[in-house]
């Protein structure tokens, strides 16, 4: 065992001693770096560590939660009689306690890369300032810049509970964004573009980040505002990411028990296209959703969430579980302390055969969505609506930018009208999709 | 107070010659400011589900932030632990931004400015924990008997208090003791074997338990929640397209911190990245728009006595009678626009460099009876109740979601609508208010703003107000 995994296990026990029945404690460290610079020079460095660790205990049915900062023996023991005091309020709940079977992978999911540990302040700082010229050179219509940064993190989590699971694993992580300006005819508008990976070689080159944030920030100028109408819609990937996470509260248990999602009771059921296929899965190595146990320490696993447009499995934890008399996921997210909640693995739609290319091709209109803001979904009744920036497809082309207007429709039929899933899926963060198209949707504007 | 009676001296022994030695130890390589941020922060958080109180949560951070300004450049660095050895190193990574001889740090504090706006003897977060279960246990209650086709409730309570002290080179030296408290219910309702449809309520700010007792009751929050899930069983499909948008007073304010807030923040216009940049003085609104951001207002959520830098809040005019009348600034932007500190610096922790941020942001009260102000409109939307909403700096363009909203039809409310988006750009948005109602409300004390991946307590205001041309982004086209 490991010293923080002692500390765990021994916090542990500590809550056994003093009454509990049953219970949990999580410990995260964690070191972060990040460097910022604007306009080719620096603005800021950041760089320190913190950790915390947090327990739940269980009294017969009843739970507490609490956490700390203060890993004295004083402050464990300040913890553990926090959360038995609290689980004297607390209600009996039936379904409450722990996972009947505990487990981890024990392939290496390639979490932690050593390399990201060994980049010199000065090499961070380097790759964010090249990312931003690179940015800065690629047009003269690129005239200021937001900055960009360089952002590594390095952390240790780790669970043990009373059912004699003990656990850690460490992880890496880095990134490098950049979000130039660009000024035309009065009209100035903003774009960013980034690349992350846990290990220092997945890294894209700055030069390629920055390019392509111009790219994207100068496509965006002397945007129109066009009239209110219904028309197919293909999000980008980065766009249709963000919608894919509206639909991950759709099928989460906490969403299904408790009826507040239009997919309550639709198990087995056709709710969507037969060209969508979603995977939750956290056993991919090197990827930022995988784990080799989930937050209450169930193994990870591949569930298939969608398939063919067939909806065949919720995504659960062990409480969610229960209330469904499912089996749990291995879905069980938390912060520190708590009753768990859930989370995604790797969520994704599987990709398709076509390009984004050959599905723009089959438009001859329709509206091209890189960029939404405040979007809107309702989980229980399907209501979706979100400020939305992107290109005007004409003629099976991207042919001029559109902004200030809005897109709607209601989930349940998005997911139906969903025609295609290209074939650009790459995963940049937890959740991840191809570019889509949908067939339909309303855009408000003039 | 001197620092002698403060709770990190009593707590922490922490002691001037301490806080010297660290301030020294940040300018050791130069710089032009340091300041640290020391934070002790306990919360606790209880839910109810199902009519069974699932969850209570306690805890406790702590940590002290060390910052240094060197020209433009900030350096940064933090310890979770309070001793000595540990402040002083993450003093030397700070220090490191800047590249010289060391600056000298002047011995002795002198007790910054403050207000005392949410003086208590005890906090929430200090109080039994039998008292504070009793709040979400009524309103779970209270919910349910609103109405039979209610059927799921789910009620929460959450504290914190956040002990704080700032001491920079310039000798300033400030404490706050900050309490928070609020409540949340959400509710789904469902007539028959209909769809569910849900609403939700909230609000607290700087109070003792005392507010949830005799002012805004759980059963307040518990009827206001299920109301609303009552309301949008028979509402129907939103409108799409430009139209005019009459909103309610409180919390739709939230235009105001999408619209104008955050585009007047110091460090966008410093850079030249907002749509506002350059434009003090000239006309962004209707001449009958007066938008304030005042952190001073008694127990409000968005209310401090002192930024997170040290620095008293006050009451910023952003814009009077529809010309732009400045910014909000925290020390960094100050210094460099070389105008004054607004209070405005602030951060979610010690973990994070501060920032200029908004406070309470609400516009003045108009003339107009807000009843006449829908009987003026033929064909529009009334919205009351929102969810979030977001800005993009840059363009100006911004969204806020109406989560109940009703039909103007002929001047009178018809059915309501179901949730819908809004979107406009900042600078020209507020061009097109023709009334302003004379009955400006401050919302309940939920508001959450997100810049930069730091949220802080924010909250606004603004009274009923009619906006000629505005996109709605419903479904029905």
């Amino acid at each position: 065992m490991t010293d923080l995994e002692q500390i765990a296990a021994g916090a542990v026990k500590r809550a056994l001693a003093g009454g509990a029945t049953d219970a949990e404690c999580t410990i995260a460290d964690g070191a972060e770096f990040d460097v910022s610079i604007r306009m080719r020079e620096i603005e800021t460095i950041k760089e320190a560590g913190s950790r915390g660790a947090g327990i739940r205990v269980l009294a017969g049915k009843r739970a507490g939660s609490s956490y700390t900062s203060d890993f004295s023996e004083e402050g464990i023991a300040k913890m553990v009689a926090a959360a038995l005091e609290l689980a004297r309020i607390t209600n009996e709940d039936p379904h409450a306690g722990l996972p009947e079977e505990c487990g981890e992978l024990s392939a290496d999911l390639k979490l932690y890369d050593d390399a990201v540990a060994a980049l010199t302040t000065d090499w961070k700082i380097a790759r964010a300032l090249e990312a931003e010229a690179s940015a800065l050179n690629a047009d003269p219509r690129v005239i200021n810049s937001k900055g960009a940064s360089f952002q590594s993190h390095l952390g240790t989590r780790v669970f043990a509970n009373s059912r004699g699971f003990a656990g850690s694993y460490r992880t890496s992580s880095c990134g490098l964004a950049v979000q130039p300006v660009a000024s035309q005819n009065g009209s100035t508008e903003r774009d960013y573009w980034y690349t992350s990976s846990r290990t220092a070689a997945g890294l894209e080159s700055a030069e390629a980040v920055g390019r392509k944030a111009a790219e994207r920030a100068i496509r965006r100028l002397n945007p129109r505002k066009i009239a209110t109408q219904k028309a197919p819609i293909v999000f980008e990937p980065r766009t249709a990411r963000a919608l894919l996470g509206e639909l991950f509260d759709a099928v989460s248990g906490s969403s299904i028990y408790r009826h507040a999602s239009f997919l309550t009771g639709k198990l087995g059921e056709k709710i969507a296209s037969e060209r969508l296929t979603v995977i939750d899965d956290a056993t991919l190595p090197g990827l930022f959703g995988s784990s080799p146990f989930d937050d209450e320490g169930v193994a990870a696993r591949r569930t298939v969430v969608i398939e063919r447009g067939v909806l065949k499995n919720y995504l659960l934890n062990t409480y969610t579980a229960r209330k469904l008399s499912l089996k749990t996921t291995g879905n069980a997210s938390r912060g520190l302390s708590g009753n768990a909640g859930v989370g995604p693995g790797n969520f994704y739609i599987e990709a398709g055969a076509r390009t984004p290319e050959q599905i723009i091709a089959g438009l001859p209109s329709g509206l091209y969505v890189t960029e939404l803001i405040g979007s809107t979904a309702n989980t229980v009744t399907g209501d979706y609506s979100s400020g939305a920036a992107g290109l005007w497809i004409e003629n099976g082309e991207l042919a001029y930018p559109v902004s200030e207007i809005t897109i709607g429709g209601n989930l349940k039929q998005m997911l139906l009208d969903l025609e295609q899933a290209a074939s650009d899926l790459e995963f940049r963060g937890s959740i991840a999709a191809p570019t889509i198209l949908i067939r339909e949707m309303t855009i408000s504007g003039h | 107070m001197a620092l002698s009676e403060s709770f990190f001296a009593a707590r922490f022994a922490v002691t001037e010659r301490d806080l010297e030695s660290y301030l020294g130890e940040a300018l050791s390589a130069g710089g032009d400011y340091a300041d640290l941020y020391f934070e002790y922060l306990s919360t606790s958080s209880i839910s109810m589900d199902e009519g069974i109180v699932k969850s209570a949560t306690e805890g406790v951070t702590l940590g002290v932030g060390v910052r240094v300004l060197s020209g433009e450049r900030t350096g940064y660095a933090y310890s979770d632990d309070l001793s000595p050895e540990r402040i002083r190193k993450a003093a030397r990574v700070a220090a490191a931004i800047a590249k010289g001889p060391a600056t000298i740090v002047k011995t002795g504090f002198d007790e910054a400015r403050r207000h005392d706006l949410y003086p208590m003897l005890r906090a929430p977060n200090e109080m039994g924990l039998a008292e504070r279960v009793d709040l979400v246990k009524r309103a779970d209650r209270a919910a349910r008997a609103y109405d039979p086709r209610v059927f799921q409730v789910q009620a929460t309570y959450a504290d914190n208090l956040r002990h704080v002290l700032v001491a920079t080179s310039e000798g300033r030296l400030t404490f706050d003791r900050q309490p928070m408290a609020r409540m949340g219910v959400n509710v789904l309702a469902r007539q028959g074997d209909g769809a569910p449809q849900q609403g939700h309520s909230g609000g607290g700010g700087r109070v003792t338990l005392d507010f949830f007792w005799n002012e805004k009751t759980p059963e307040y929050f518990a009827r206001e929640a299920a109301r609303q899930a009552i309301v949008q069983l028979g509402a129907v499909e939103a409108p799409a397209g430009e139209m005019t948008v009459v909103l309610g007073p409180g919390w739709p304010g939230i235009l105001l911190h999408e619209a104008v807030g955050h585009g007047l923040e110091a460090d966008f216009n410093r850079k030249g990245v907002s749509a506002f940049a350059g434009r003090v003085g000239q006309q962004v609104a209707s001449p009958l728009c007066t938008v304030i951001d005042d952190g001073t207002i008694g127990s409000r959520r968005g209310s401090l006595n002192m930024d997170d830098e040290g620095v008293a809040t006050q009451r910023n005019v952003l814009i009077e009678n529809g010309i732009l009348r400045g910014y909000l600034q925290d020390k960094l932007s100050s210094k460099l626009m070389r105008a004054e500190p607004t209070g405005s610096g602030r951060r979610e922790s010690y973990q994070q460099i501060p920032m200029p941020r908004m406070t309470n942001t609400y516009m003045l009260a108009g003339e107009s009876d807000p009843e006449e102000i829908i009987r003026s409109v033929p064909k529009g939307i009334y919205c009351t109740t929102f969810g979030g909403g977001q800005v993009d700096i840059t363009s100006g363009n911004f969204v806020f979601s109406a989560s109940e909203s009703y039909l103007i039809e002929n001047g009178r409310l018809t059915r309501p609508v179901r949730g819908a988006t809004l979107i406009g750009n900042g600078p020209e948005a507020l061009k097109y208010v023709s009334m302003v109602g004379n009955d400006l409300k401050l919302d309940e004390g939920v508001g959450v703003c997100s810049k930069e991946g730091q949220h802080v307590p924010v909250g606004v205001g603004i009274p009923t107000l009619k906006i000629d041309r505005m996109t709605v982004g419903g479904t029905a086209a």
